[in-house]
C-alpha cells in the first residue's frame, strides 16, 4: 500500500521500465563498441550456415518432377509448391510408415528422458549432501564413464539382454527374451537411461551442490530428514537444471541413431533410423528424403526454440565444469 | 521381467509409456517412502528395515528372473542384505543412515555397473577373445582388423583427421563468429542461425548436406557442384570421390558443432571484465591486438574445454558415414566399422570389441584429462 502511495504504477510496471532503462543503456555501450564490419561479417557466415538447410526445406515444398530437374533456387522466378510431398511421405511404407516412426520416437523418448533423471536425482542427491566413505572417488568414476563411447558398451549390454548371464553353468539372468519381439521399446529405453545417467548425475549434482547451506542446515535443524529436503527443498529449487537436462536428453535420444540401430527390437525403428535406411534405399527420391527430414526436425526445433535459455544453460553448466 | 515386458510389448504403443511410467512412479514412491522412513527410531522401524533389507535384494534378483538351477540366488542375495542390514546398525550417521544412502544410490549404482562398468570390461575381453568366447586368440582380431580386407588403417587414419580437423575448425569459426556478434546489432538474432543446427541430429545434417553435394549427371540440383558449373567446371560426385568425401562429411560435423562451441565461448568473452577491453583500447590496441592479447587469453580455459568436448564428438561419429556412404569409397571410420563388423554374418564379435578398444584408446586421453580436473576441483573443495 505505501509502495502505490509513493509511486502509482503497478511493481510490474516498474520492473518492466527498468528493464527497458537496461536494455536501452546496453543497447548504447553496444552500439559504441559494434562495427559495421564485424556486422558484414557474421551476417556472412549465418547465411552461409542456413543456405543448405534452406535449400533442403524449400525441395521439400516442390514438385517432385521439379526437384531434379532444376535447382530448388529457381523457385523464386518459378514457384510451384504443394505440401504433397509431407502427406506422401508420412504414408511411405519401408520397413514400416514414416507416420509410425514418428510414433516411435516419441514413444522412445519420453520414458528414456524422465526415468533417467528421476534416478540421477536422488544420486546426485547423495553426492551433494551426505558424507559417506569413497565418495569422490565414486564420483570421478561416475564422472568418467560420461565419456566412455557407447560403442564400447554396446554389444555386451545387448548380449545381456538377448542371452543374460552366465556365471559357470548356473543361468543367473535368462535375458529379457525380446529378439525380434515386434512393438518392444524395452531394450531402447533401457539403454537410454543407462547412457544418460553419468551427464545426468554430473549435471544435476553440479546444481544441487551449488544450493545454499544455510537453506540445508536450517532444514535439518528444524527437523527434516534427508527425505523431506529432498522432495520439500532440493526437487522445486532444482527445477531449472532439471528442465536444462531434460531437453538436453530429449535432443540426445530423439537424435540418437546408433542406440536405436543396436537395441531396436523387431521392426519398430525411431524416425532417424527409418530416414538413414531411405537415405540408403531411396537415395535419389529427395521429395521423400527432403519432408521426412523436415519431419523428424521438427520436434527438436520446437524444443530448442521453446527452451532455448534453459538448453543454453545446462550446455554451459555441462561443458564449463568440466 | 522378460514377461511383463512381452505383455508390454502387445499393448498399443502410446499407451506402453503410460504404463511403463505408470510401474516406474510406483517404484520410486517406495523408494522415496523407505528413504523417508529408514533412520527413524523404535523397535518397529528396525523391524522394518530388516525386512527390507533381507527381502528386497531377494526380490530384485527374483523380477530380473532366475532359472531353476539358479534359485539359491535368492537366498543369497537375502543373506547379503542381511549383512549390509547388521552394517548399518553400527553405521557411524546413526542407526539407518547407511540403508538410506543405499536406497538413494543403488539404483542409478546398479544401472551404470550394468550398462557401463560391465560392458566395457567385457568389450575389452572380447578383444582378445575369438568370435564365439570361447578362447584366447592374442592380437588375431586387432591384426584381421587392420588385415586390408577390412580397412583398418585407413579407418583410423580417418578416424584421427576427423579428431584432429573437425574440434579446430569448429572453435576456430564459433570463436570467430562469437567475436563477431559480440560487436554487431541483432546479436540474439544471428546467434540463433549458427547455433540451430546443434539441435538437428546427424541423420538429418547429413541428408541436408547430402542434398547440398548432390551429384546428378545434366542438370545440377546440388548447390556446391551448381557453384562449380557457374565458374565453367565440370560437376564432380562429390561423395563418390576418395578422401574428398571424407573431407566434405568433416564439414557436416562442424556444421553441427560451431553452434556448440559459439555458445559457450560467447559466454566467456562476456565474462571478460569490461575494464581490461577498455584499458586496452585506451593504449591504442587496434581490433586485432585486443582479441589476442585480450580476448584470447581471457576465454583459454573455454576455448580447452570446447575444443575436448567436440573432439569426444567426434571420436563417436557414426550417423554421419551411416547416413551418406556407409563407409564406401575410403570414407569409413573406426566407430563405424566397429558396428559393420558386429551386423556381419556371421558378427564378428572379436573384430568389433577390438575396434571398440582402439576407439576407447583414442579417447582414454581426453578421459584422464577429464577426471584429472574434476578430481582436483573436487579436492580444491
Amino acid at each position: 500500500m505505501i509502495a502505490t502511495d509513493i509511486d502509482p504504477r503497478s511493481a510490474r510496471q516498474v520492473e518492466k521500465a527498468t528493464r527497458r532503462a537496461e536494455t536501452a543503456a546496453f543497447n548504447d555501450s553496444k552500439k559504441r563498441l559494434s562495427s559495421k564490419g564485424a556486422t558484414i561479417a557474421a551476417v556472412i557466415i549465418a547465411v552461409i550456415w542456413t543456405i543448405p538447410t534452406f535449400g533442403l526445406l524449400v525441395t521439400s515444398f516442390r514438385q517432385p518432377a521439379d526437384i531434379t530437374t532444376s535447382g530448388w533456387w529457381t523457385v523464386f522466378t518459378n514457384p510451384n509448391l504443394t505440401i504433397s510431398n509431407y502427406v506422401n511421405t508420412l504414408n511411405f511404407n519401408d520397413t514400416e510408415t514414416v507416420a509410425q516412426s514418428f510414433l516411435n520416437s516419441i514413444v522412445i523418448v519420453i520414458p528414456a528422458t524422465i526415468i533417467p533423471i528421476a534416478l540421477a536425482l536422488l544420486a546426485a542427491y547423495a553426492f551433494a549432501w551426505i558424507e559417506f566413505r569413497g565418495k569422490n572417488l565414486l564420483f570421478v568414476l561416475v564422472f568418467s564413464l560420461q565419456v566412455v563411447p557407447i560403442q564400447v558398451a554396446l554389444v555386451p549390454l545387448l548380449n545381456l539382454f538377448s542371452t543374460g548371464v552366465t556365471i559357470g553353468h548356473w543361468a543367473v539372468f535368462p535375458g529379457l527374451n525380446l529378439n525380434g519381439v515386434d512393438g518392444s521399446f524395452a531394450r531402447i529405453w533401457i539403454a537410454h537411461t543407462m547412457f544418460a545417467l553419468p551427464l545426468a548425475i554430473f549435471l544435476l549434482h553440479n546444481f544441487i551442490a551449488a544450493l545454499p547451506v544455510d537453506i540445508m542446515e536450517a532444514a535439518k535443524i528444524d527437523g527434516a530428514s534427508h527425505g523431506q529436503i529432498f522432495f520439500r527443498i532440493v526437487l522445486p529449487l532444482a527445477r531449472p537444471a532439471i528442465a536444462s537436462f531434460a531437453i538436453l536428453q530429449f535432443l540426445w535420444v530423439w537424435n540418437d541413431l546408433l542406440v536405436a540401430t543396436i537395441f531396436s527390437s523387431g521392426n519398430n525403428f525411431p524416425i532417424t533410423k527409418l530416414l538413414t535406411d531411405l537415405s540408403g534405399t531411396y537415395g535419389q527420391q529427395w521429395y521423400l528424403l527432403s519432408a521426412g527430414t523436415f519431419l523428424a526436425i521438427i520436434p527438436p526445433l520446437i524444443v530448442f526454440f521453446a527452451l532455448q535459455r534453459y538448453f543454453v544453460r545446462g550446455l554451459l553448466a555441462g561443458a564449463t565444469k568440466g | 521381467m522378460s514377461s511383463f515386458f512381452q505383455w508390454l510389448a502387445t499393448l498399443p504403443s502410446l499407451l506402453q509409456v503410460v504404463v511403463i511410467l505408470a510401474v516406474f512412479a510406483v517404484v520410486v514412491a517406495l523408494i522415496l517412502f523407505f528413504i523417508e522412513l529408514a533412520p527413524r527410531r523404535g523397535r518397529g522401524y528396525t523391524i522394518m528395515r530388516l525386512v527390507v533389507a533381507i527381502a528386497v535384494p531377494a526380490i530384485i534378483v527374483l523380477v530380473l528372473g532366475v532359472y531353476n538351477d539358479a534359485v539359491w540366488l535368492v537366498p543369497l542375495a537375502a543373506v547379503l542384505g542381511a549383512g549390509l542390514f547388521l552394517l548399518d546398525r553400527r553405521a557411524r550417521g546413526g542407526e539407518g543412515s547407511i540403508l538410506q544412502l543405499t536406497a538413494f544410490m543403488l539404483p542409478a549404482v546398479l544401472l551404470l555397473a550394468i550398462g557401463l562398468l560391465y560392458p566395457t570390461i567385457k568389450t575389452i575381453i572380447d578383444a582378445f577373445l575369438s568370435n564365439d568366447g570361447s578362447k584366447f586368440v592374442g592380437l588375431a582380431n586387432f591384426a584381421y582388423v587392420f588385415s586390408p580386407s577390412n580397412q583398418g588403417v585407413l579407418a583410423l587414419i580417418n578416424q584421427i583427421v576427423w579428431v584432429i580437423i573437425t574440434p579446430i575448425l569448429a572453435t576456430a569459426i564459433g570463436l570467430l563468429y562469437a567475436v563477431f556478434v559480440d560487436r554487431s546489432r541483432g546479436e540474439k538474432v544471428l546467434k540463433v542461425f549458427v547455433f540451430m543446427p546443434v539441435a538437428i541430429s546427424l541423420v538429418g545434417a547429413s541428408i541436408i548436406f547430402k542434398f547440398f553435394f548432390d551429384y546428378q549427371q545434366g542438370v545440377q540440383i546440388g548447390v556446391l557442384n551448381q557453384i562449380v558449373v557457374l565458374f565453367g567446371g565440370a560437376p564432380v560426385s562429390w561423395l563418390q570421390t576418395p578422401y574428398v568425401n571424407t573431407a566434405l562429411l568433416i564439414i557436416v560435423l562442424i556444421w553441427t558443432q560451431t553452434g556448440f562451441a559459439m555458445v559457450l565461448l560467447s559466454a566467456a568473452i562476456k565474462g571478460i571484465p569490461d575494464e581490461q577491453v577498455e584499458a586496452s583500447e585506451l593504449d591504442g590496441a587496434n581490433a586485432f591486438q585486443r582479441f589476442r592479447n585480450v580476448t584470447i587469453p581471457g576465454i583459454r580455459p573455454t576455448i580447452i574445454v570446447v575444443w575436448v568436448t567436440i573432439a569426444i564428438v567426434s571420436l563417436k561419429v557414426y550417423d554421419v558415414i551411416a547416413a551418406t556412404t556407409t563407409g564406401q569409397n575410403d570414407s569409413t571410420v573406426i566407430s563405424y566399422q566397429m558396428v559393420r563388423l558386429f551386423q556381419n554374418l556371421p558378427p564378428q564379435n572379436g573384430g568389433s570389441s577390438a575396434e571398440a578398444v582402439i576407439l576407447f584408446i583414442l579417447i582414454l586421453p581426453f578421459l584422464i584429462y577429464n577426471a584429472n580436473n574434476i578430481r582436483k576441483q573436487r579436492l580444491g573443495l
